[in-house]
């Protein structure tokens, strides 16, 4: 028999598969915990029993005709700004409050098939637009280490859920930060591929040259699992790699020896504070004991990453979020002529940043200010994207903090660019599309706070290094099993207090 | 500076977007601000530098001119969202003024 609720991902599916647990029994005992601890933590916008129920049903018929499934039975949450058919798709906006998802996303149909069991779509920043989760106009999830703080965002409720054990694993999306900034603020592992490893088919676009979709997983072992399911070409995707997908699974290593870490001089984490430049250190010190070499690396465009950021992606949000005027789906505000009727309509259905990042964005674009700034910033992209092909000539991956803070507390941070700079060490790696994961690393306790809070270390490769990324992770997360150390709230309430099993090596 | 570089109300014309004065006086700033910011890429050397709109390796996807329809929404599913409809077509406000 199996726990659904502590176990990993890998032990489940083989319990399944063994026919040691069935996906309905699964099912049953997910439906009533995700609803009792979600109560504590708003991480999910729509629980979806039934549709688990009847996926269950399906699992468990397949695996008695004699069928194998990579994920039968594994509780899954899906970020809400991805399409799945009959389920409400709010992308966490009042723009698309009521809307009912027509066809599923090619990412989440692919777990599906492969026997996950989808509990229910998740709270976001809206639009994916946020570093905190305090952008969602539906909701606020609340941190599950701590439910005065934030989860981090932009997907909020896919790395609560995981972190707080109200979902084995999820799907979030990341355009500059956001899988791994919200896993190292719930204690969770979030990995972004390589752009384009995985179809973005069914995901609602924010800056379609960076959105990509990843899991969040409580191990390395669990993330590959999900990874190797959903990755690869999908002909409905144009911007979808068309190379093979080498499996992570059977190389996941149990040492650095031989690895070359850089560590990046201008992301130095003393001005971060002594507690948090202590838990770097140490991990920088792990990684070295796992046999590693530390080299020093430089990227001296880095520092411009956010700029060319908030320039970028609020141009292709302008040019996305065009589509949602009224006429075909979403809100409609009435209005005498049609003109009107756009604007009342995005006026009444954006909230505060996705306008922000519209007005920005169509700035960027306009007549006269294309080449100063848009232009301009594609070109700084190059630039950042070519400092780190060389600093990998001297590295095989690259070790940062994977935010500029543990997690901070509701209405903590009022100015935009205050809060657009906790993304200042993941931006740089995305505009260069590099495949990039968080893995915990340790905890601080931060200013004001009582609780020893999660930290992430993030690692990044070059372009369609997943494997070998992936492997470095796994050797540093068993070596050190940080996350094991802290208990969510909502565990600690119901009074447990060995939540995980050891991880299970994948048969 | 900064702030008074953009036209907030012109930007909001452009974008569709109704905004109300409080959101004016709000995001003027912000935007402003934000411009400061990202003026910092002034300061990088790009004489020469070829424009990042993609990081992986693309090309153009072509595909047969057929139907697929596995991918097609049927009328129904896609006026299934619709705000309003009415004999199978989105319904809309009058876009063509009568003359005069």
């Amino acid at each position: 028999m199996t726990d659904p609720v502590r176990d990993s991902a890998i032990a489940i599916a083989r319990a399944v598969n063994a026919r040691e647990a069935s996906a309905a029994e699964i099912a049953e005992t997910m439906i009533p915990h995700v609803a009792r601890a979600d109560a504590e933590l708003d991480a999910y916008l729509e629980l979806t029993p039934e549709l688990m129920r009847a996926h269950a049903a399906r699992v468990d018929a397949r695996i008695a005709a004699g069928e194998t499934l990579p994920l039968a039975g594994v509780p899954l949450a899906i970020k809400d700004n991805m399409c799945v058919t009959g389920t409400t798709t709010t992308a966490g906006s009042k723009i698309l409050e009521h809307f009912i998802a027509p066809y599923t996303a090619t990412a989440v149909q692919r777990l599906l098939d492969a026997g996950a069991l989808p509990i229910g779509k998740t709270n976001l920043d809206e639009f994916a637009m946020g570093s905190s989760g305090e952008n969602s106009a539906l909701k606020r999830t609340r941190n599950p280490y701590d439910h005065e703080r934030v989860p981090g965002g932009s997907s909020a409720g896919s790395a609560a859920a995981v972190g707080g054990f109200e979902a084995t694993v999820s799907l979030g999306s990341d355009t500059g930060g956001s899988i791994r900034e919200p896993a190292a603020f719930c204690n969770a592992v979030g990995f972004k591929p390589t752009y384009g490893r995985v179809s973005r088919y069914g995901l609602i676009a924010f800056a379609s040259s960076l959105d990509q979709i990843g899991p969040f997983a409580r191990s390395v072992e669990d993330a590959a699992l999900v990874y190797d399911v959903m990755g690869g070409h999908d002909p409905l995707d144009a911007t979808s790699v068309d190379r093979p997908l080498e499996p992570s699974a059977p190389h996941l290593r149990d040492d650095l020896r031989g690895v070359r870490v850089g560590i990046v001089k201008e992301f130095a984490t003393s001005d971060l504070g002594a507690e948090i430049d202590a838990c770097y250190r140490q991990a920088y010190a792990d990684l070295e004991a796992l046999g590693a070499e530390l080299v020093e690396v430089e990227l001296p465009t880095a520092k411009y990453g956010l700029a060319t950021y908030y320039l970028i992606a609020p141009a292709e949000c302008s040019s996305n979020l065009a589509r949602f005027d009224g006429v075909r789906y979403g809100l409609r505000v009435d209005a005498a002529d049609v003109g009107e009727m756009y604007e009342a309509t995005r006026a009444a259905g954006f909230g505060p940043e996705v306008k922000r990042r519209i007005l920005i964005g169509t700035y960027a674009l306009s007549s006269g200010y294309y080449d100063a700034y848009y232009v301009k910033a594609q070109k700084a992209r190059t630039r950042i994207a070519e400092d780190f092909a060389r600093a990998f000539e001297r590295c095989d991956v690259i070790a940062s903090p994977a935010a500029s803070s543990p997690a901070f507390g509701f209405n903590a941070k009022t100015d935009p660019v205050a809060m657009y700079l906790m993304d200042y060490y993941t931006i740089p790696v995305s505009l260069a599309g590099l495949p990039s994961l968080s893995v915990p690393c340790g905890a601080v306790v931060p200013d004001g706070g009582s609780r020893p809070m999660p930290m992430g270390l993030q690692l990044a490769t070059p372009l369609f290094t997943e494997r070998a990324l992936l492997g470095y992770a796994h050797a540093y997360e068993r070596a050190t099993r940080h996350a094991d150390r802290l208990t969510p709230r909502t565990m600690e309430m119901e009074g447990s207090m060995s939540l995980r099993a050891p991880s299970g090596n994948r048969a | 500076m900064a702030t008074d570089r953009i036209d907030i109300r012109h930007v909001a014309r452009l974008a569709r977007l109704a905004l109300t004065e409080d959101e004016i006086a709000t995001f003027g700033p912000q935007l402003g601000n934000l411009l400061t910011f990202v003026d910092e890429l002034r300061e990088l050397d790009t004489d020469n530098v070829a424009a990042t709109a993609q990081v992986i390796p693309s090309r153009n996807v072509q595909r047969a001119d057929a139907l697929r329809p596995e991918t097609m929404l049927s009328r129904e599913a896609a006026l299934q969202n619709a705000p309003q409809a009415q004999h199978g077509f989105f319904r809309v406000p009058r876009i063509i003024a009568e003359e005069g």
